[in-house]
């Protein structure tokens, strides 16, 4: 029983029925941008909960526990709050861009956020290059990030924006070569493509010691893409207040605070996609029912989310200087070495296959 | 067509920046006047006087017994340490001999005092480079020595138990048991703090190496305590000109020879275990006796000068009194450790990052109110 699917293609069939064929086009992506826009802003709300839930665990306290069950509410509240609050400015802030800022990082998020595949059916845009995409969009989100910086006229801003810039060039680099590590493995960039390889072995399984590598460079390379901690120096809050974003409010500083949260939720869903095999069962238990794959990614998704929250809790912040030896010194050389080891190991058939 | 350019188009400004005073990393209303060249610090001058409320200037008007309560105000986590030295102070001047008992309680809150002040120290230096979680573990303990101190005299920070004579009142005959149970506790969570920090290969690539004071410039810029020891000048009151029941205690001198961020953040962890053996060696020998040797209601110190000065947990604090003979002093004086401490900054940062400028003030451990009276 395909629910999913036959829910989607029951609509589509409606829609295609009751209108003209390019008035049902429209209406049918309208539709399916209204649902990313819907679930952008839940999965924001939800990964802030859980961040809030998981650092108080940390950290020894409990965390929101008083609105809803559990607390579950307390970031819906919250967000309320910072709808009906007022956009506080500088006055000698550039308008036009200050305004614009926050929107690049939103549309970025929403772009990749597209093509992720939820499960086999829930697949919104399958390119040919879904993979070249992501990497693509992902680097429009930090021009917003400069664009803030720079025109809240504010030089922590200026430092954040700055900071920002040179982070994110720099393991961009490393995020592409990791996926590029496992596309050799692959042989495809079409995202449904790549999971489907995965049908006899995950990646991180098939590709073992080359693919390894590549994950942790990933996980890395990610966290700092993100400018979570332990690389948060652009908005290192005990050395630049809030960064970027100093001069926000309201729902100005909402949209980067949850862009923050899609964007982990985006390089945890391509590590699933690239490393875990997606919507793919383990194993292949309940294959037979295509639906759990939308359980089975956020599974996987959520776990590696945890993951990046376990660092941001746990380790203190890089130096700006440590930050770039990192990336130039050691991410970029082992992966280039990683790559060739992969399609070595390609070549001769080494993969492990079940 | 000449070319326009030039090697001089790729010349950097260095800018100005003002870090606070309303700034998370400066603890306090301290504002710093930092002129930088993108990441790396070109000058930084401390700005005081936003929390200045002419602490000296009232001990002028107040009796002895007053001045006492004024110095809580100062360094805040030394509060009882503060106390003490005034109160020394005063009974010196009069020739006033305290009990026994008073002489080793007064040591043994001392030295809790210093812990609890070490354990937030630890909690904020770690937020200060970006580990957010120690803050939380710093405080879980330090909330079992204010609870000690609420039991024993009702306060948590700034507690006045110390008057001019001795202590305001007997301990609570839960504190020798609450303060053992503490002590074992800690010694099980003393080596959590290595583990979650310490041993941080972040942790310590941020601090190694950074933020050098040498021995000579720590002489000269007279800094104590913990940042002067960290840079090889044996400089610890405790040892060199003991006081209450410091004379009758085993502890070693936490001291360490690099001088960097790294250093002064070992000693710290380095003096809170020797704090443990302090109370360790006292809380079994709490001699029987008074709790306070009688004093005039009015005391008047003889005609004169007097000094005496301890060891709080940021180094050095000296209190230096000239009396006329009335109750109130004629002039008091306040050597604050945090005021020389902080003097150094400018050579240690010059020529580092942003970032290492924040961790260097964690070492430091500045508290503005002390630094600002």
């Amino acid at each position: 029983m395909n629910i999913p699917l036959s829910i989607t293609k029951n609509i589509h069939d409606w829609l295609f029925e009751v209108m003209s064929a390019p008035v049902a086009t429209v209406v049918e992506k309208v539709l399916i941008a209204v649902a990313f826009l819907g679930f952008f802003a839940l999965a924001g709300l939800l990964l802030v909960y859980m961040e809030r839930r998981i650092a108080a665990f940390f950290q020894l306290r409990l965390g929101p526990n008083r609105v809803g069950p559990q607390g579950i509410f307390q970031t819906i509240a919250d967000a309320l709050k910072l709808v009906s609050k007022e956009l506080t400015g500088t006055v000698k802030a550039d308008q036009f861009l200050y305004k614009l800022a926050p929107y690049f990082l939103i549309v970025a998020s929403l772009m990749a956020l597209s093509v992720l595949p939820f499960s086999k059916e829930l697949h919104a845009f399958d390119i040919n290059i879904g993979v070249f995409f992501l990497i693509a969009i992902s680097s429009i989100g930090v021009i917003g990030i400069l664009i803030g910086g720079w025109s809240s006229n504010n030089k922590y801003a200026l430092i954040g924006a700055m900071r920002s810039g040179l982070q994110t060039v720099s393991y961009e680099l490393s995020v592409g070569l990791s996926i590029l590590t496992i596309v050799v493995l692959a042989g495809s960039l079409q995202i449904s493509e790549i999971i489907e390889a995965q049908r006899n072995g995950w990646f991180i399984i098939q590709g073992h010691i080359p693919a390894v590598i590549a994950f942790m460079i990933f996980m890395i390379a990610g966290t700092a893409e993100t400018n979570r901690a332990p690389f948060d120096l652009v908005e290192a809050e005990s050395e630049l207040g809030a960064g970027f974003h100093t001069e926000y409010s309201g729902m100005n500083f909402a949209y980067f605070f949850l862009a923050e949260f899609i964007n982990m939720f985006i390089i945890a869903a391509i590590g699933t996609i690239l490393f875990f095999g997606g919507y793919l069962s383990p194993f292949g238990i309940t294959e037979s029912i295509p639906l759990l794959g939308v359980f089975w990614f956020m599974i996987k998704v959520l776990g590696l989310v945890f993951l990046m929250m376990w660092f941001r809790w746990t380790f203190p912040r890089l130096r700006v200087d440590q930050l770039l030896t990192l990336e130039w010194k050691y991410l970029l050389p082992i992966n280039l070495f990683n790559i060739v080891l992969m399609a070595i190991i390609v070549w001769l058939g080494l993969t492990i296959n079940f | 067509m000449e070319t326009t350019f030039e090697k001089n188009s790729f010349k950097s400004e260095e800018y100005f920046i003002n870090m606070g005073p309303q700034h998370p990393a400066t603890h306090g209303v301290l504002r710093l006047l930092l002129t930088i060249d993108g990441e790396i610090i070109k000058n930084v001058e401390p700005d005081l006087g936003y929390i200045h409320r002419s602490i000296e200037k009232m001990c002028e008007r107040d009796s002895y017994q007053q001045i006492v309560h004024l110095t809580d105000r100062m360094d805040y986590l030394s509060a009882h340490i503060n106390n003490e030295a005034v109160c020394l102070a005063v009974e010196n001047a009069l020739g006033l001999e305290v009990p026994e008992r008073v002489k080793v309680i007064r040591t043994i809150i001392a030295e809790l005092t210093r812990l609890a002040s070490h354990q937030l120290w630890w909690g904020v230096m770690g937020m200060d480079v970006g580990a957010l979680t120690t803050y939380f573990y710093g405080f879980r303990d330090r909330e079992m020595i204010n609870d000690i101190f609420e039991e024993t005299c009702g306060a948590r920070l700034t507690m006045n138990y110390n008057i001019p004579g001795g202590l305001m009142f007997d301990i609570h005959p839960n504190f020798v048991q609450r303060t053992k149970d503490f002590v074992a506790h800690f010694k099980t969570k003393l080596p959590e703090y290595d583990t979650l920090l310490t041993g941080n290969v972040i942790f310590q690539k941020r601090t190694k190496g950074v933020g050098i004071l040498t021995k000579e410039d720590a002489i000269s810029f007279g800094t104590s305590g913990p940042v002067a020891r960290a840079s090889g000048y044996s400089c610890d009151v405790r040892k060199l000109h003991p006081y209450s029941a410091y004379d009758r205690v085993n502890f070693n001198e936490a001291l360490f020879t690099e001088g960097d961020t790294f250093a002064r953040y070992r000693v710290r962890i380095q003096e809170m275990w020797e704090s443990l053996a302090i109370i360790e060696q006292l809380i079994d020998n709490i001699p029987e006796g008074d709790y306070k040797t009688a004093t005039n209601a009015v005391i008047k110190l003889p005609k004169g000068e007097f000094y005496q000065k301890v060891e709080t947990a940021r180094g050095e604090l000296g209190v230096f009194i000239v009396s006329d003979g009335k109750k109130n002093p004629y002039r008091l004086k306040f050597r604050s450790p945090g005021f020389s401490n902080l003097s150094a900054l400018k050579k240690m940062a010059v020529g580092s990052k942003l970032g290492d400028l924040v961790a260097m003030m964690a070492t430091l451990d500045i508290v503005v109110p002390d630094i600002d009276r």
